[in-house]
């Protein structure tokens, strides 16, 4: 083995350390948590998650976030597609300023939004919705969406395009059975990226809902400030919102790096 | 090369009616909010650019402001050399490369209030494993409740923890696209590791750093959820960053005037530095 | 500079090869003389790539060793070899200029600046970049690029060879006239030896003065351009080399006569003994129509300029013949007589006619 790999290596132990800590914490007793420091769980006890799957307020947690942040990956991908696809392909007016005045959207401080966004969505009365933490979590995703999209659609030649026009495929048709298959590593990048930045953003999610939709995330937040320290809940319930990513990047782990890569600045 | 084809706007059309929706109107509500002042039912009164001058000459905002630049200046500087030096100590291929960057990824994934959370939990001064190490076996006074320092260092390790991993992922991913024959031509002319990095790796990773460099200066300059949750922005209001700050006015004090002031020039001043960034890191390229 | 001899060389790709097939080089055994200009033949994974990296040090051969003038140097990295190399694709520093771009060899060395300024404006002037020296780099045309990565390989004077890994594959076609010629006339300026790899037999042709042909890992001839052409040594470089390629015809032999669908074919001499598979070859340059001879039909006629190919079917085998001038018509019966002085007969491939004295 190679000295330099001491470097990852320390770095991947760094940041599992504070997992590994909170996965601890998770399988101890609230007795043991309070009685002070112990590197092991002594007494290995399953109520943590037993309390989460058998109390609704815990699993429609889940259920809501999960719900939300796959209805926004699928509006955002869908809107980005086209637009990608103009701006990998089309030169028109204001097209350059217009990418840009989308990128700013992503610099926008969600702390900014939020207060706007409550009154807007109540307005048109979509507050404590899927739709409404879906289209706000819209705001930084589509741009970014349709930077990672334009990057992989600018590298298949245009000539591909114009083949399928001239052996007779009608626009839409072309779009869905050639060119989509051939960026399906750009739209599973992309998918990535919305699924991760609208699952972990809580800010937003939180102002946008009350009850029906709250997302896991706030549910937390409400059990850690007000039924005291039920530490050992609270890091069961955090653990488990580490899993879903941890699939999600499972799946996708051979295009990862490459995904920022291929956008363009 | 790109066709002029107005046709185009017809693709952009659902992106921009969505982005019209979630960002026009909401920013015009804050615009409206800023030059008006209200007591409440609805009532407001004209106030004209009265806010934003109040607030550029309050001394709260002033210190917001340089803790944020401070918080931001901070990671910028400890996060891109290590994620770039992490990025070039990793294996170019083999079976531990997905491994590494699965779990890299990792923290990247978990809830920002989760992040938080976690790290709360972490360095409790007599029952989280940071907490305790410090205090108890090294001896060292380690409470961020008490002591501003070590909130500071908690939130910047904390960011360290969650974001370097962006860093490394982007600057791997442009050392992973040097055509091998770069490598061998530069031992065929003798350069060292050093003429290596500076000639090859740190030309090709230019395009790859200047979003790394600016996705890092946007989320850090608009971090909320994860300081919030640690420290709540104390002790004191030695941890209030320009969010924490903002929301405590907007939804705390319910003071919309100033918040809607204070929201128009933190998103312009967002907006300045990542265009100066962009100026800064691509003028070579125009030339 | 010096002479390098490769000795018994093998190499693979796998930690534990099993069989021949496991071998991306089997057994080389070759010799460069200081100062030639060598080119290195063949298609695409026939290991010349491998042979390359093997004599500049980017790769340690399984077996065998790599002599500079009778040093061994087989276990030193590229560094001390004192080699340059060009790649297939251009390799340039993207932010430093031209002039440093020529210059870093010379400054990675600890040249002093004076020699390094009098060499690169030197090699700038052989190259035809003097004016570009200022500009940088990166945003030049892939023929610039191209060129800077060869000065970048010639700019020392004191390498042991410089190595062209298919320098021109990017270049514009009517640019690689102009480059191949360049370097022609550099060869002749700097008298470094030079090894060019490529699998463009134009390109080997008119660069060298000795041509090595690779196959499957296997040197299959050596020689000047000429003796490729006029006496393959395998069918191999019979086929390879020309436009078309050899023809060759399974035929029977009866001790020293040979004999094509019954009819009895003058070879150039006597046949080695030996036993095995064996076919008659010819170029299609040396096949005439006459009024004697094999009787064949015309299949095809191409005209390709200067002259034509004449295709013509004798039973179930195909043999082309060059003809200048007047052509028989598609379906006409002909007669074709071979040139007896440059009928070869091969066995497995191999020569196996003795050449006339």
């Amino acid at each position: 083995m190679k000295k330099r790999y001491i470097i990852p290596i320390v770095y991947i132990a760094f940041l599992m350390l504070p997992i590994y800590w909170l996965v601890a914490m998770s399988f101890k007793t609230t007795n043991e948590i309070l009685a002070g420091f112990s590197l092991f769980p002594q007494t290995f006890t399953l109520a943590n998650y037993r309390v989460i799957f058998t109390d609704p307020t815990w699993y429609w947690g889940y259920i809501n976030s999960i719900s939300y942040v796959t209805l926004n990956t699928v509006i955002s991908v869908t809107v980005a597609l086209p637009a990608a696809y103009a701006f990998s392909r089309y030169r028109f007016l204001g097209d350059k300023q217009l990418f840009f005045w989308l990128l700013t959207n992503r610099m926008a401080p969600a702390a900014v939004f939020a207060l706007p966004f409550f009154q807007l969505y109540s307005a048109v009365g979509i507050f404590d919705t899927y739709l409404a933490v879906a289209l706000a979590h819209t705001l930084f995703n589509v741009p970014l969406a349709v930077w990672i999209l334009e990057g992989f659609m600018g590298g298949v030649p245009k000539e591909l395009d114009e083949t399928a026009y001239v052996d007779g495929y009608s626009f839409p048709r072309f779009f869905v059975t050639i060119f989509l298959p051939t960026i399906k590593a750009g739209v599973g990048v992309a998918a990535f990226f919305c699924f991760m930045f609208s699952w972990v953003e809580l800010l937003l999610a939180k102002t946008l809902t009350a009850v029906a939709a709250k997302p896991i995330a706030a549910t937390m937040t409400k059990t850690a400030s007000s039924a005291g320290y039920e530490l050992g809940l609270l890091a069961a319930a955090g653990t488990l919102t580490i899993i879903p990513g941890a699939i999600v990047i499972y799946f996708v782990r051979n295009y990862i790096a490459k995904g920022f890569a291929l956008g363009r600045v | 090369m790109k066709t002029q084809n107005n046709r185009g706007w017809f693709f952009v059309l659902p992106v921009l009616l969505l982005v019209a929706f979630n960002a026009l109107i909401p920013i015009m509500t804050v615009v409206n909010y800023s030059v008006q002042e209200t007591f409440g039912n609805n009532v407001f009164f004209w106030q004209g650019l009265d806010w934003f001058q109040q607030l550029l000459n309050s001394d709260r905002f002033h210190a917001a402001l340089g803790r944020q630049f401070l918080f931001t200046g901070l990671i910028l500087v400890i996060e891109i050399p290590l994620g770039i030096i992490i990025a070039l100590s990793m294996p170019r291929q083999g079976v531990w490369v997905p491994v590494c960057l699965v779990l890299m990824a990792l923290p990247m994934l978990i809830p920002w209030n989760v992040v938080g959370a976690m790290w709360n939990i972490f360095t409790l001064p007599d029952i989280g494993l940071l907490g305790y190490l410090m205090n108890h076996t090294l001896g060292i006074n380690y409470d961020m409740t008490q002591n501003p320092l070590a909130a500071w260092v908690t939130i910047i390790t904390m960011d360290v923890w969650h974001w370097t991993s962006l860093v490394v992922l982007l600057s791997y991913a442009g050392l992973v696209s040097i055509p091998d024959a770069y490598y061998q031509a530069a031992k065929i002319d003798g350069a060292s590791n050093w003429s290596v990095f500076r000639y090859i790796q740190l030309p090709k990773m230019k395009t790859v750093l200047t979003i790394a460099i600016l996705l890092r200066f946007m989320d850090s300059f608009n971090i909320y959820t994860e300081p919030f949750v640690l420290t709540g922005g104390g002790p004191g209001n030695s941890t209030t960053l320009l969010s924490i700050d903002l929301v405590k006015i907007a939804l705390g004090q319910f003071d919309l005037g100033p918040a809607a002031a204070m929201s128009l020039i933190y998103f312009a001043i967002t907006l300045l530095v990542s265009w100066l960034f962009y100026t800064l890191m691509t003028k070579d390229d125009a030339k | 500079m010096a002479k390098i001899t490769l000795s018994n060389l093998r190499h693979s790709y796998y930690p534990n090869p099993q069989g021949p097939d496991d071998y991306a080089l089997k057994e080389i055994d070759l010799d460069w003389e200081d100062g030639g200009a060598y080119a290195l033949l063949g298609p695409s994974g026939c290991g010349k790539s491998t042979l390359l990296n093997i004599i500049s040090g980017l790769l340690i051969p399984s077996e065998g060793r790599i002599l500079f003038d009778d040093r061994d140097v087989t276990k030193l990295e590229p560094t001390q070899r004192n080699i340059a190399q060009v790649f297939q694709f251009p390799v340039i520093y993207d932010t430093m200029s031209v002039f440093d771009n020529l210059a870093f060899p010379l400054r990675n060395r600890g040249a002093a600046e004076a020699d390094v300024t009098r060499r690169v404006h030197e090699i700038a002037e052989m190259l035809e970049l003097t004016d570009m020296l200022k500009t940088r780099a990166a945003g030049l045309s892939p023929d610039n690029k191209q060129k800077i990565s060869m000065g970048r390989g010639l700019v020392r004077d004191d390498v042991n060879v410089v190595m062209f890994d298919e320098p021109l594959t990017v270049i514009d076609p009517h640019l690689k006239w102009k480059l191949r010629s360049k370097l022609k006339e550099l060869h002749q300026k700097v008298r470094a030896t030079m090894i060019y790899v490529t699998h463009d037999q134009t390109e080997a042709l008119t660069f060298a003065d000795q041509v090595v042909v690779m196959q499957d890992g296997e040197i299959v001839q050596i020689g000047t351009p000429v003796d490729l052409f006029e006496r393959p040594a395998h069918t191999f470089v019979g086929h390879f080399i020309g436009s078309p390629g050899m023809n060759l015809l399974p035929c029977e032999i009866n001790g020293q006569s040979a004999s094509f669908q019954g009819q009895p074919i003058t070879l150039e001499g006597a046949i080695t003994k030996g036993e095995g598979r064996c076919e008659i070859g010819i170029r299609p340059e040396f096949v005439a129509l006459s009024d004697k001879g094999l009787a064949a039909k015309v299949l095809k006629v191409s005209d390709v300029g200067r002259h034509s190919v004449v295709e013509a079917m004798v039973g179930e085998t195909s043999i082309k013949a060059i003809v200048e001038g007047e052509t028989p018509g598609q379906g006409a019966d002909v007669h074709l007589a071979f040139d007896p002085a440059r009928t070869r007969l091969y066995r497995d491939g191999w020569i196996a006619t003795e050449a006339k004295q």
